[in-house]
C-alpha cells in the first residue's frame, strides 16, 4: 500500500535537565493554567509537568504527562549518566498506577500536557513562558506523515481482526449490529 | 472564598497530643497581611510576657508568607516566630525553600506547636491527616540526615522537611531549623523546637490556592519575571560584584571574594587582612568551590540560583547559600576546603553559621589570653580546623566547655567571668553580629544597627547604596534608571552623598534624610516579611524587581482585597510597631539599642543620641523607644495600648515610660 504523503506541526518541548533550578515553577504556572477559569487557583499536584527532585544529587528532570496506561510495567530502568543514577521511573511519562504523578487529586483521573492549546492560541505554552533558567525551550517543526485516511482503515482493520481472534467473528458481528441500531 | 490564604490553622499541642484545624478571621490580612504580621499578633495575645523561651507555654510558630503558594514570583519563605532563648526577645528567623508552599497546599496557613512532647516526636502532614510520630530513633541524627531518613521512611519524595540537628535537641541557643537548601538560623528557634521534643515537621499537600484576580495576576506576575531578566543582564555597575546582581548575594556562583575576605574581620571578629586576597588565593578557591559544587539550588518558584548543592568527598552532600560560605574559613583563619567541610558538620548538627563559628572564635582567643586554660579544653587538637570540630562537637552535645559556649558569646562571657565580657564583643541584643569593624561612624546603618529587632543587619538593610559613588556622574547615571524609590528624593539623597568632604557620613546624609532611609529600608523587609517574598528580589538589592509600586497591585489582585502605596506603608508600619510592643513588654528599652562598642573605630556620641532621638521620633515612639498611644491608636493598636497603660509602660496622660 503506498500512502500519500502530508506535512503536519509537530510541537515539542526540549527540556534541558542541566539547566534545570529545580524551582517548580512550571509545576505552578501549568496547573494555574489549566484551572477554572483560567489562572484562578493553583495546585502543583494538578500540574501536567512535575519535576523529579533530588537536589542532594543534583537530580531535576521536568517530565512532562504522556499517555494514560492502566498498568504498570513489568521490568523497569536504572540509568546511571555522568556518574548519577536516576530513580527507575525518573524520565518516564505515563500516568501509571505505580506513582503518584498525574492524577487528578480529587479524581485520580489521568492528566497529559496539552501543549496549552487554547483560543486564542499562546505563542509558548506557559512552562516554557514562565522557565527564566531555559530548561524548557519550545520548538515547532514540519514532519511528512503517511496521509491519515488511509492509516484509518489499515487501522480499524487490524483492530477488528485482534477482536475478531478473541471473540469469533460472529460475537463481533452481532456487536456492530446491535450497536450501530441505536443511532 | 478565601483568597491567597486557606483561611486555616493548624494547632499542635505536643504536650496532650491534640491536634487542630482552626479557621482564621479574614479580616486579619487586610490588617497585618500574614506571615510575621499575624504570627507577632499570635505571639502577642498568647503568649505572656514573662514566658521562659523554654517553657512548654511558648508556642512556635511556622507561618506563611500572605502570597506563598500563589503565583507571586520568590514568594516562598516561612517566618517562624517564638521567644529567643539568646536575646530573651521576639526571634523572627526565617527560610526560603519549599516548606511554606507545600504547607499552603495542604490547607494552612500557619502550625501553631505549643507544649511539650515527653519524647521525642515528628510531626507528619499530608493535606487533612497529620499525625505525631515516633522519632526516637532519630535521636542525635543530623539534619540532613534526618530529612534523608523520614522522606524514605514515610515513602513521599515530594514532602517537605523541616528539622533540627544534634544543636537543637540540645537546645544550643545559636541552633537552626533546616530545610533543604534553606534554614531559619538566627535567634536560636532551633533550640525552642528541640525544647519541645519536636525533631522534625513534614508537609504534604495537594490542594488548591485560590487568586482573586487572575489575569491581572498572572500579568504583574510576567512584570515581575520580565524585570528579572532585565536586571540579569544589567548588573550595577560601580559596587563589588557580589552586590551588583539580584537575588541573594550569589556567594555559590561568585569567585572573587576580595570585598569579604579584606571587609570583613576574621577570627573574633578583630582582624582585617586587608592584603589577604592575591591571585594565587583566588586561583585556589576557585578551584576549592568548584570542584565540590555539584548543582546551583533554588527556592520555590523562584528563577534565581543562589543556593548550591556541595558534595564533599567522604562527607555526606549538603545545601548552602549566601555567606556562611566564609564564615567557618574567615572566623577559624582556615582556606575555603576547611571551611566548606566545617560548614558541613554545622548543617548536620543544625547551628546558625553567622553565630557558631564566631563563638568557637570567641572561646580560642580566650583561651590564647589565659581566661580559658588547658583545664577547659582536653584532648583538643592543635590545628585550627581540628580546634574547631573539637569545639562544635561539645557545643552540640552541651559537653564540657560546649554546655557554656552553647548558650553564646554573651551568657558564655557572663558565666566565665575573669573579663571575658570584653571578648563577646560582636554582640547586639546578645546576638552575635556580622564581623564588620569599619573606620568612620555611618548614621544610616547606626541607626540600622540599634532599631534593627530581627537584630541581623542583612534583614533590614537594602534598596539604597551601602555607600556613595565617588563620581557624581557615575551617580547621576545610577539615579537615571531607578524607579525603586517610593520618593524622588532620595535620588537627590544619593546624588549629594559623596567619599569626603561635607556631603559625607557621618553627617551626610542629614539626620532627617538619615531617618527616612531607613525607614524606607526598613519597610520593604517587614513588608517581605509579612507576604513572604525573598528579600534578595525585593528588599535586599538595588534595584529589585519587587518595590512600593508594584507590590501593592499584586498584592490587591492575588487577595482582591483594595490596597494602595499608602495602604501598604499603614501595614508595614502596624507590623513593625507590634514586633516593637512584643519586645517592649519583655522589656527592651533605649539602652538596648546599640551598636558593638568597636564596630566603628570614630563615633560621635552626641550626633548618635540625636540621630536616636529623631529616629524614634520619626517612627512614633517616645524617647525609651516605645511606641506612642496616638501612634497605636493610629495603626489600630489599642489592644497594645490598654496593655502597656495596665503594665505602666505608657502612661494615660503622657507618653513617660517608667
Amino acid at each position: 500500500m503506498t500512502a500519500k504523503k502530508k506535512t503536519k506541526i509537530i510541537k515539542t518541548i526540549k527540556v534541558d535537565v542541566d539547566l534545570c533550578n529545580g524551582c517548580r515553577t512550571c509545576e505552578l504556572i501549568c496547573s494555574a493554567f489549566h484551572a477554572v477559569p483560567r489562572y484562578s487557583s493553583n495546585n502543583p499536584e494538578r500540574s501536567r509537568i512535575r519535576v523529579i527532585r533530588d537536589p542532594l544529587r543534583g537530580v531535576f528532570i521536568p517530565v512532562y504527562a504522556g499517555q494514560y496506561t492502566p498498568a504498570e510495567c513489568t521490568g523497569r530502568d536504572k540509568y546511571i549518566i555522568d556518574g548519577k543514577e536516576y530513580d527507575e521511573c525518573a524520565f518516564c511519562r505515563a500516568s501509571c498506577p505505580s506513582r503518584g504523578l498525574f492524577k487528578e487529586p480529587d479524581s485520580g483521573l489521568p492528566l497529559k500536557c496539552d501543549m496549552c492549546e487554547s483560543d486564542p492560541s499562546l505563542a509558548e505554552p506557559m512552562c516554557v513562558q514562565w522557565c527564566l533558567p531555559d530548561a524548557l525551550t519550545y520548538e515547532e517543526r514540519e514532519v511528512e506523515v503517511e496521509d491519515e485516511a488511509e492509516n484509518e482503515q489499515e487501522d480499524v482493520e487490524i483492530g477488528l481482526e485482534s477482536l475478531a481472534d478473541k471473540y469469533g467473528w460472529q460475537k463481533i458481528l452481532d456487536t456492530v449490529a446491535r450497536m450501530s441500531k441505536k443511532d | 472564598m478565601r483568597y491567597a490564604e486557606t483561611g486555616y490553622n493548624l494547632e499542635v499541642d505536643l504536650s496532650r497530643g491534640n491536634v487542630e484545624r482552626v479557621e482564621t478571621d479574614s479580616d486579619l490580612a487586610e490588617l497585618y497581611l500574614g506571615g510575621l504580621g499575624t504570627n507577632a499578633k499570635i505571639l502577642w495575645e498568647r503568649v505572656p510576657a514573662d514566658v521562659d523561651p523554654f517553657s512548654p507555654e511558648n508556642l512556635l510558630i511556622f507561618g506563611t508568607g500572605l502570597l506563598c503558594g500563589t503565583p507571586a514570583p520568590s514568594a516562598n519563605r516561612t517566618i517562624i516566630t517564638s521567644y529567643s532563648p539568646q536575646t530573651k526577645l521576639m526571634a523572627f528567623s526565617m527560610m526560603g525553600g519549599f516548606w511554606a508552599p507545600e504547607l499552603k497546599y495542604a490547607g494552612y496557613d500557619k502550625l501553631i506547636i505549643k507544649g511539650k512532647s515527653p519524647k521525642l516526636v515528628y510531626l507528619w502532614i499530608k493535606d487533612d491527616k497529620v499525625e505525631i510520630r515516633d522519632a526516637s530513633h532519630l535521636k542525635g541524627k543530623g539534619a540532613v540526615e534526618t530529612s534523608e531518613i523520614i522522606l524514605k521512611e514515610l515513602d513521599e519524595p515530594k514532602a517537605q522537611v523541616a528539622a533540627i540537628g544534634m544543636a537543637g535537641e540540645n537546645r544550643v541557643f545559636f541552633a537552626s531549623i533546616e530545610q533543604g537548601r534553606s534554614s531559619a538560623s538566627r535567634g536560636g528557634l532551633g533550640a525552642v523546637m528541640g525544647s519541645k521534643g519536636l525533631k522534625a515537621v513534614v508537609v504534604r499537600g495537594s490542594k488548591d490556592v485560590n487568586i482573586a484576580n487572575p489575569e491581572e495576576t498572572i500579568k504583574l506576575c510576567s512584570d515581575v519575571f520580565d524585570y528579572i531578566e532585565y536586571r540579569e543582564r544589567h548588573p550595577i555597575k560601580g559596587v563589588p560584584p557580589i552586590l551588583a546582581g539580584i537575588g541573594s548575594p550569589q556567594e555559590m556562583a561568585v569567585h572573587d571574594e576580595q570585598w569579604h575576605t579584606t571587609n570583613f574581620a576574621w577570627g573574633n571578629a578583630r582582624v582585617r587582612r586587608k592584603d589577604f586576597w592575591t591571585p594565587e588565593v583566588e586561583k585556589k578557591w576557585t578551584f576549592s568551590m568548584e570542584s565540590v559544587r555539584e548543582r546551583f539550588v533554588s527556592c520555590y518558584n523562584c528563577p534565581m540560583k543562589c543556593g548550591a548543592t556541595i558534595n564533599i568527598p567522604d562527607l555526606n552532600p549538603y545545601m548552602m547559600k549566601c555567606y556562611s560560605k566564609l564564615t567557618y574559613t574567615m572566623a577559624s583563619f582556615t582556606d575555603l576546603d576547611a571551611g566548606l567541610r566545617m560548614a558541613q558538620r554545622g548543617t548536620e548538627y543544625g547551628v546558625d553559621a553567622f553565630s557558631a563559628p564566631q563563638v568557637m572564635a570567641f572561646a580560642l582567643e580566650l583561651y590564647e589570653d589565659g581566661i580559658l586554660t588547658d583545664k577547659d579544653f582536653p584532648g583538643m587538637p592543635e590545628d585550627s580546623e581540628g580546634r574547631f570540630n573539637w569545639l562544635l562537637d561539645r557545643i552540640v552535645r552541651r559537653e564540657g566547655i560546649g554546655d557554656i559556649l552553647a548558650d553564646g558569646t554573651y551568657w558564655a562571657a557572663q558565666r566565665i567571668g575573669k573579663g571575658a565580657e570584653k571578648y563577646a564583643h560582636n554582640n547586639i541584643k546578645k546576638h552575635e553580629q556580622l564581623p564588620l569593624k569599619l573606620g568612620m561612624l555611618n548614621p544610616i546603618y547606626f541607626l540600622m544597627y540599634c532599631t534593627g529587632e530581627k537584630i541581623n543587619i542583612t534583614q533590614i538593610e537594602g534598596n539604597f547604596p551601602q555607600a556613595p559613588f565617588p563620581k557624581r556622574e557615575q551617580r547621576e547615571e545610577f539615579v537615571k534608571d531607578w524607579p525603586q524609590v517610593p520618593d524622588e528624593k532620595f535620588k537627590k539623597y544619593f546624588l549629594d552623598w559623596e567619599p569626603r568632604g561635607e556631603n559625607s557620613i557621618p553627617h551626610y546624609p542629614t539626620i532627617e534624610a538619615t531617618c527616612e532611609i531607613v525607614d524606607w529600608q526598613e519597610r520593604m523587609h517587614y513588608i517581605d516579611d509579612s507576604t513572604g517574598m525573598c528579600s534578595g528580589l525585593s528588599a535586599f538589592p538595588l534595584k529589585p524587581p519587587y518595590h512600593m509600586h508594584n507590590l501593592p497591585k499584586l498584592i490587591s489582585a492575588i487577595t482582591g482585597f483594595e490596597l494602595d502605596e499608602e495602604g501598604l506603608v499603614k501595614i508595614a508600619r502596624r507590623n513593625r510597631t507590634l514586633v516593637r510592643a512584643v519586645n517592649i513588654r519583655r522589656g527592651m528599652r533605649r539602652g538596648d539599642e546599640k551598636p558593638p562598642e568597636d564596630h566603628w573605630k570614630r563615633r560621635f556620641p552626641e550626633l548618635e543620641e540625636k540621630l536616636l532621638d529623631a529616629y524614634y521620633e520619626f517612627k512614633g515612639w517616645n524617647k525609651e523607644g516605645i511606641p506612642k498611644k496616638e501612634t497605636l491608636e493610629e495603626l489600630s493598636l489599642d489592644y497594645v495600648i490598654e496593655d502597656f497603660l495596665q503594665r505602666g509602660i505608657l502612661a494615660d496622660s503622657e507618653d513617660e515610660s517608667t
